[in-house]
């Protein structure tokens, strides 16, 4: 803390600093850029001093870890107690294939599982619709009923591991399938942990996997949510995703705001419908991009959860410290990979991976090294995980809570992060909040600005990619590819068939009857759902019966 | 002045990953062509009618899923059977260089992998694409 009279002093000299040693030597060697900037494009000072942060006041700004506003960390222990969750995201081929991947995982350190469903699933079609033609399995595991998912799990107990899903328009489905491969197990769902993704806002604005419109889709999340909060309380019942965003081509500002506003919307639509604030906001969690601008994104990790304490304490009036604290899932970069010189994707997510830990994430995938190319091979998902353990295990960083506290540039970045964000969360409310912002698409409108930018920055090498614009080398580095046989869609279509036969089909019929007409009605529907799955309906005749009730969201294509 | 480009550009299949296409649809509108995207979650058949119906020159197909090998090749046929051959098909994504050749001999004329810039997109299709 300084006094008004020393910042004073400081920042007169620093520009004495800056006109006469500092702008005095670029007289004989110019400047290496002409700007520096962030990723983002957001203008880097040269140099941060106590000026930068002239406000700065510890308590109110920082705080301890474990303490409101939360920006040193969610626990008071941080790494020091227990590391962060190691979860890579894995799915592909049939249920068969992936429970294999799973227990290699498991077996090699991992701690939790993640998994990746393939389009069809993630768009509410069964594996022999014709619109999953050319599709199943490949982006992720195909399941189609709750026989794909007890499959999925076997010989994995599921009340010692907790599982992720990124899953969205039909989160609920997964979930009831989830809880239901669990009883199978003799495990009750209030012992159960995991997260569903159940995200529909960022799939309007950014990952574009949605299938109902709007009004529907936060129907549905909103029962998850009451739920989740009565029954099964041990489950993240939404992860509020920047990720996507930032992929689509966001900057970091971007993708901390509309995350937070999506974060807001989904807490005003469960208060609307007569939910506790302090009695599901403390089993929302988020999930964040780690790009390759190593401040940039540590200073965003700390605004974020400095920004949601307050919007949860004043904005919805939470009571509860858990209800303000913003804790986070973390994917390295998936669009900062190449597939030229793809080794160099180890040093990248390294680096991402690294910003992750000092920004104090809750759990972490890191991305293999052939990801522009297919899905991770198994040698090169250990490679991933491996540059996770040796962060955690002999690089250090995990020894010491929030080591880049009180860096005059972090904390510089930090504040900037947060106002910028603010100005665009404003802007939303503005417009009458998140849902009428996707409906105008002002968010969508303002990553693709953001990406075409960035690429345009890129042809003119104002931002250098290492092996694709600058260091470019003739090579034919062949490496090992997964491929997906198109024989996986013909297994799974004979599975179908053989599950339609088998199952007791009045009593499907009866379900979804009864599924069909609870969807015109007010009520939760995960209790029908529920009832559905354990009937084996599929995955898109549940999905298909709402549909029909519903209707579906159709892309606006805006360029 | 001769008459300008047509571009379809166009998402098949269910993967949402657009903003490779979108990035490369403004790049060609930039670059003078007459650019129409047809949004996300198309069947071979609807980007086929579309491009009849638009009176296109060309359609430029993005993929992301793994699917290239079913719906490009689709794509081609269809236009084929509606005799509409004519009409020039490249692509994009995530493409293995394994499975380049099966797509170019299924009568796709150029595929764009990760990392091309879209400069080389916009002088390819200057260079092979005539207005009809």
């Amino acid at each position: 803390m300084y006094t008004e009279e020393e910042k004073k002093k400081i920042e007169a000299e620093y520009r004495e600093w800056k006109e006469k040693v500092y702008n005095k030597s670029f007289e004989r060697l110019p400047p290496r850029l002409e700007r520096f900037s962030t990723v983002s494009d957001m203008e880097v000072p040269e140099l941060c001093t106590p000026a930068d942060i002239p406000d700065f006041d510890y308590e109110r700004d920082l705080g301890f870890p474990g303490c409101y506003p939360f920006t040193r960390g969610v626990q008071a222990t941080m790494y020091r107690g227990r590391l962060w969750t190691m979860r890579q995201f894995a799915g592909f081929g049939t249920c068969f294939d992936t429970n294999k991947r799973y227990k290699y995982l498991l077996e090699n350190g991992q701690t939790g599982l993640s998994v990746a469903f393939h389009y069809p699933t993630l768009m509410g079609y069964d594996s022999d619709h014709p619109r999953s033609r050319g599709e199943v399995g490949k982006c992720g595991v195909a399941i189609d009923s709750l026989e794909d998912m007890e499959i999925l799990f076997d010989g994995i107990p599921l009340d010692k591991v907790t599982t992720s899903m990124t899953i969205n328009g039909p989160a609920s489905v997964l979930l009831a399938m989830y809880i239901a491969v669990a009883e199978k197990q003799g495990v009750k769902q209030d012992q159960i942990g995991g997260t569903i993704q159940n995200d529909i806002l960022k799939e309007y604005i950014a990952q574009k996997s949605w299938i109902f419109p709007p009004e529907p889709s936060m129907r549905l999340i909103v029962n998850t949510v009451e739920y989740c909060t009565k029954h099964v309380p041990r489950w993240n019942t939404i992860s509020i995703s920047g990720y996507h965003i930032r992929e689509a081509g966001s900057t970091a500002v971007q993708e901390l705001a509309f995350t937070l506003a999506d974060g807001i919307g989904y807490v005003q639509a469960c208060m609307d419908a007569g939910l506790d604030v302090d009695a599901f906001a403390k089993r929302f969690s988020f999930f964040f991009n780690a790009h390759i601008d190593f401040f940039e994104e540590i200073a965003k990790y700390r605004a974020a959860r400095r920004m949601w304490a307050k919007i949860m304490k004043n904005r919805f009036g939470a009571k509860k410290e858990e209800s303000w604290k913003l804790r986070f899932h973390t994917q390295t970069a998936g669009c900062t990979l190449t597939a030229q010189q793809p080794f160099n994707n180890v040093v990248r997510t390294t680096i991402e991976a690294m910003a992750a830990v000092l920004g104090g994430t809750q759990s972490l995938h890191t991305n293999s090294m052939d990801e522009t190319l297919a899905l991770p091979t198994e040698q090169a998902v250990t490679v991933a995980l491996r540059t996770q353990q040796i962060i955690a295990e002999e690089s250090g960083i995990a020894n010491v809570i929030d080591p880049l506290a009180g860096s005059y540039f972090v904390e510089y970045l930090t504040n900037k992060m947060e106002e910028e964000a603010f100005k665009y969360i404003n802007r939303i409310d503005e417009m009458g909040g998140i849902i009428k912002a996707i409906e105008a698409g002002y968010p969508q409108r303002e990553i693709s600005d953001a990406a075409y930018h960035y690429q345009r920055q890129l042809e003119k090498g104002e931002k250098v990619v290492v092996g694709v614009n600058k260091y470019v080398m003739k090579e034919d580095i062949k490496i090992p590819i997964l491929k997906i046989g198109e024989d996986v869609e013909e297994i799974q279509k004979e599975r179908l068939r053989k599950l339609r036969q088998r199952r007791d089909n009045n009593k499907v019929q009866k379900c979804l009857k009864e599924l069909r007409g609870a969807a015109t009605t007010n009520e939760n529907l995960m209790y029908y759902i529920l009832d559905c799955v354990k009937a084996y309906c599929t995955l898109g005749e549940i999905m298909g019966t709402l549909r029909e009730v519903f209707g579906e969201y159709k892309d606006p294509g805006i360029i | 002045m001769g008459k300008v480009v047509r571009i379809l550009m166009a998402k098949p299949g269910l993967d949402g990953h657009d903003r490779g296409v979108k990035v490369v649809a403004r790049a060609l509108r930039d670059a003078g062509f007459e650019v129409i995207y047809t949004g996300l979650h198309q069947t071979p058949e609807m980007i086929v009618n579309t491009a009849i119906q638009e009176d296109v020159d060309c359609i430029g197909l993005s993929i992301m899923s793994g699917a290239h090998n079913v719906l490009m090749p689709a794509v081609v046929n269809l236009l084929k059977e509606k005799g509409a051959e004519d009409i020039i098909v490249f692509g994009g994504g995530i493409i293995p260089d394994d499975d380049l050749e099966f797509l170019y001999k299924s009568g796709v004329k150029k595929i764009f992998t990760p990392g091309a810039s879209i400069q080389e997109i916009v002088d390819w299709v200057r260079e092979n694409v005539k207005p009809h």
